[in-house]
Order: C-alpha cells, then sequence, then structure tokens
C-alpha cells in the first residue's frame, strides 16, 4: 500500500519553522516511515506545476508556515488548501501573521521607503522593486507585495493550528506522534480547528518565577537592568514579559533564564485580542495615578503596538494601521 | 434631513456614578446628541481595552469612557487602573492611525448630569470633526483560486 502524502510549505517567513522541524532528531524518520513527501522547497526540488497537476485531496496533510505577503502567497494557500485534505497552519506567522504582520503597521510605500531609500540603504537610483521588468531575453516577473500581511485562516480554511515562533521541537514531534496514530488507525483526528503541540494556559502559568503583586514606577529595557534577579517574576522587575497573555506550551522557555517573554506562542486561549490583555496586564501593575506620571512610566515602552503585538498583529482585533488597510489590496 | 455626518460613540459608563449622571440628564431632560450608545459597566475597572478595540473595529467611530472622579471609585482605586489602560490606548491607537480625539476619559459623579451632557455633546463634535472611521470589516482576498503567483 502506498503511504499517505506530506507537504510542507513556506510562504513569507524566515525559515525558522523548517529548521525547527529538522530539529526534532531521529523523529524525522519516523516521518519518512510513514509518509511519502510530496512537496517541500527547503528539502527537495518539486515544482508548483507538479502539484497543480496532483489530484485534489491528494496530500493527506500539509504544514502551512508564513503568512500572506504577496500574491504568490496567496496563489499558494488556494492551491495547497485545494490539494490537501488537511492544512495546517503551522507556526505564528500562519496563525497571527508573526513579525512579518508588524509591517502592518505601515502602508506599503512606508515599507518600500525604509528598505530601499532610508540613510543606511545605499541605492543612489532609487530602485524599487517590480511587478514585471522587460529584460532582453523576455519579461521577468516579481509577485507584487499586497497591501497588509494575512494569516492563513484569512484566505483559505484552515484545519488546525499550530503556534510558536518557532513551534518548540518536542510539540512538533508530538503533532507528529498523533498524524502517525491516526494514519496506523490507532487514533481518532483532533476536532477540526483544534490547536496541537501547545498549552491550554498561558505562560506565567507555567513559569517558575515569584510574582508578588508588586508594582513598578518605570519600565526598562532588559540592558538597562544590570541586576536582574533570577527568582522573581520579570514583569515585577520592570521589564515589560508578555506571559500574561500568551499561551502556554514552551515550558516558560524566555524566563527561565532571564529574558522575558514576547509573546511567541500567540494569544492565550479565551483571550480574543493578545496586546488588549497586555495593555491590561502592564496598566495594572504600573504604580501611579497622576497622568503626568503614568505618562513618564509608559515612555518606557516606545513602541507599545510593536511590543504588545509583536507576533499577533495581522490576527488582532484592528489588524493593521488604518492607512494600510485603506490601500488597494 | 441634512446630510451632516452623526459620529457612532459607544459610551462605557459606570454604574455608580456616569450611568446615573446619563440617567439624571435623561429624567431632567437634559438635551445631549443621541449619538452615544450607553453600555453600563460596573466599574470602569472593567473595561478590558478589548471593549475598545472591538467597538472600533465593528463600526463605532468613537468611545468614551466615563467613571467616578478620582477618589471616589467604590472599589476602591479601580478608575486609576482604568486611567492607565485609557493612557496606555491612547499610544497604541495611534500607532493604528486611531487619533486621540476617538477615544475621550471623563469622570463624572451621579449629581454631574449637565456636565455628563455637556462632555457627550463636545465629544460627538470633535469626533464630527475628524470623520468617519469605517474600519473595513475583513480583509479582502485579492487572487482567486486560479490566476497568479510566479513559479
Ligand atoms: S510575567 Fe513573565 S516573568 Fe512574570 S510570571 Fe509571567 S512569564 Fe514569568
Ligand atoms: S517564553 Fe514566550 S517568547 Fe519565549 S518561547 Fe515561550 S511563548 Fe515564545
Ligand atoms: S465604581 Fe465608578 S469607576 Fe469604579
Amino acid at each position: 500500500m502506498s503511504k499517505p502524502k506530506f507537504a510542507m510549505y513556506w510562504a513569507s517567513a524566515c525559515g525558522g519553522c523548517e529548521i525547527a522541524v529538522l530539529n526534532i532528531d531521529e523523529k524525522i524518520l519516523d516521518l519518512d516511515a510513514n509518509f511519502e513527501v510530496a512537496f517541500w522547497p527547503a528539502a527537495m526540488d518539486v515544482k508548483y506545476k507538479e502539484v497543480e497537476a496532483m489530484d485534489d485531496e491528494s496530500i493527506l496533510v500539509t504544514l502551512f508556515n508564513g503568512s500572506i505577503r504577496t500574491d504568490e502567497n496567496e496563489h499558494m494557500a488556494h492551491l495547497l488548501r485545494r490539494k490537501s485534505k488537511l492544512l495546517v497552519a503551522f507556526g505564528s506567522c500562519a496563525n497571527e501573521g508573526c513579525i512579518p504582520g508588524l509591517a502592518n503597521l505601515s502602508p506599503r510605500e512606508g515599507i518600500f521607503e525604509c528598505a530601499y531609500t532610508s540613510p543606511s540603504t545605499e541605492n543612489p537610483d532609487h530602485l524599487r522593486p517590480r511587478s514585471a521588468w522587460q529584460a532582453p531575453e523576455g519579461t521577468l516577473t516579481l509577485t507584487p507585495l499586497q497591501s497588509v500581511v494575512r494569516t492563513l485562516d484569512q484566505v483559505v480554511e484552515v484545519d488546525y493550528h499550530v503556534p510558536g515562533c518557532p513551534p518548540e521541537s518536542h510539540q512538533i514531534a508530538a503533532v507528529l506522534d498523533v498524524l502517525i496514530a491516526v494514519v496506523k488507525g490507532e487514533a481518532e483526528l483532533p476536532p477540526k480547528g483544534a490547536v496541537l503541540g501547545a498549552g491550554d494556559s498561558t505562560v506565567c502559568d507555567e513559569c517558575t518565577r515569584k510574582r508578588d503583586i508588586k508594582r513598578i514606577s518605570k519600565l526598562s529595557r532588559i540592558q538597562e537592568l544590570p541586576m536582574l534577579n533570577t527568582e522573581d517574576c520579570l514583569l515585577e522587575q520592570g521589564l515589560m514579559c508578555s506571559g500574561p497573555a500568551t499561551r502556554s506550551g514552551c515550558n516558560s522557555r524566555c524566563p527561565n533564564v532571564g529574558a522575558p517573554c514576547i509573546g511567541c506562542y500567540g494569544a492565550a486561549p479565551g483571550v480574543l485580542d493578545q496586546g488588549a490583555r497586555l495593555m491590561t496586564a502592564i496598566a495594572s501593575v504600573v504604580d501611579e495615578k497622576e497622568p503626568a506620571a503614568i505618562d513618564k512610566v509608559l515612555d518606557g515602552l516606545p513602541d507599545p503596538a510593536g511590543t504588545f503585538y509583536r507576533f499577533s498583529l495581522a490576527h488582532s482585533l484592528l489588524r493593521a494601521n488604518r492607512a494600510a488597510l485603506a490601500e488597494k489590496p | 434631513m441634512s446630510d451632516r455626518f452623526e459620529p457612532v460613540i459607544i459610551g462605557f459608563t459606570c454604574n455608580w456614578c456616569s450611568y446615573r449622571a446619563a440617567d439624571l440628564a435623561g429624567t431632567s431632560r437634559i438635551k445631549y446628541p443621541p449619538n452615544v450608545r450607553l453600555i453600563r459597566l460596573m466599574c470602569t475597572g472593567r473595561l478590558d481595552p478589548t471593549f475598545v478595540l472591538k467597538a472600533f473595529s465593528e463600526g463605532a467611530d468613537g468611545v468614551l469612557i466615563a467613571g467616578c472622579h478620582p477618589g471616589e471609585c467604590h472599589y476602591l482605586e479601580q478608575n486609576y487602573k482604568a486611567l492607565r489602560r485609557y493612557q496606555l490606548m491612547t499610544r497604541t491607537l495611534a500607532q493604528f492611525g486611531i487619533v486621540p480625539e476617538r477615544l475621550r476619559l471623563t469622570w463624572a459623579s451621579a449629581a454631574e448630569g449637565a456636565r455628563f451632557a455637556e462632555e457627550i455633546a463636545t465629544m460627538v463634535e470633535e469626533v464630527r470633526q475628524v470623520g468617519p472611521l469605517n474600519w473595513p470589516t475583513r480583509p479582502v482576498p485579492r487572487v482567486e483560486q486560479a490566476s497568479g503567483g510566479a513559479a
């Protein structure tokens, strides 16, 4: 009997999700033993045309990482949706937009300006990317940038979600185990829409640092606090920590080693908007009552939207800056 | 009928003061513009920023938060928490292109019906000046099934 087909694809992403999958060590052999890899650009050379020629739903499962930033990303999302029985939004970009989604705070022109004209860029001819270029040999094309970054489930129907930037290797291994058990007939598929490979509480719940309703009168950046102690909650030591609003699943990896959680597992269960929950958390710990004094503390947080929504901007209630949303797609 | 822009404003009021102030304005027949839809909370401390974002993303042009005067919150210091949330929201919303006129915080005791009505009238006028917000309801897909994509 032929093995069920597996695919993995990257849209607008950094490649970290692919590395995370390769990081599962010998577990990767289980993947190979139980699936035929039909398409995986990071690992093997299969052309888009060959995917187009496959029967619809002939791929059992596709792990789709990356956000939808370009026409090509969107085309691949539709194509892989059609060819796959199960489409998994894999990693923070596909689920919530992640770091690429932060570009939603600027309209497209602002992004081009920053990338091609800023003082750190050597570009005397003011070149800008174009979607078509007439070369002597023929027309060269480049997929156009869309006005805003979208998440996979804002474009096509998604069966499962695996959060994380990137998902932790032990969680990926656990997800593969479930899939393999399903293939072998030993387990049922999880309910559609389920979040796999993550916990169901917050990073704070897993974090072992002591919390003590302490109030803070200053928000600092980590390099400004040489005397961080190893026991107390980082937020209570004056560092912005996203643990209160972030889904568990990583065993509170960052606070364990003295770095604040930056929110990569996305909104915790029951949290509609990760940033809104973080605004609540910060407002609760700041120990000031006068508007001017409050402002002074908040000045310690120079980029609130980028901090509160570092991973979840594209999937937040507002999703993007008004000017970016108003542009033609 | 004039075709003057009539902003939609969602007002979150505290049960103990501002909601009663609005009530008093009503029973005293003080006129204020009908643009505000009041939602009663037990206290401004219950005001989750999610409510504000949801209001803006689903059609509100402005959001008003009204609570007890500083020092008079019935749950001790919750209105200070609301003040901090408000200041933090204002900064965050600016990055989304939502101007400060659209989010207003005010204090009103149960006896301040007239002041509360005035506060509402001022806000309606300010939001009218900055115009409709019209937050797009969902991202529009551009490429359909078949086309697109460099291969
Ligand atoms: S805020 Fe951060 S450091 Fe504090 S308990 Fe939560 S995860 Fe741990
Ligand atoms: S602690 Fe936060 S940022 Fe670090 S891995 Fe966990 S969810 Fe991600
Ligand atoms: S009871 Fe009115 S603001 Fe708290």
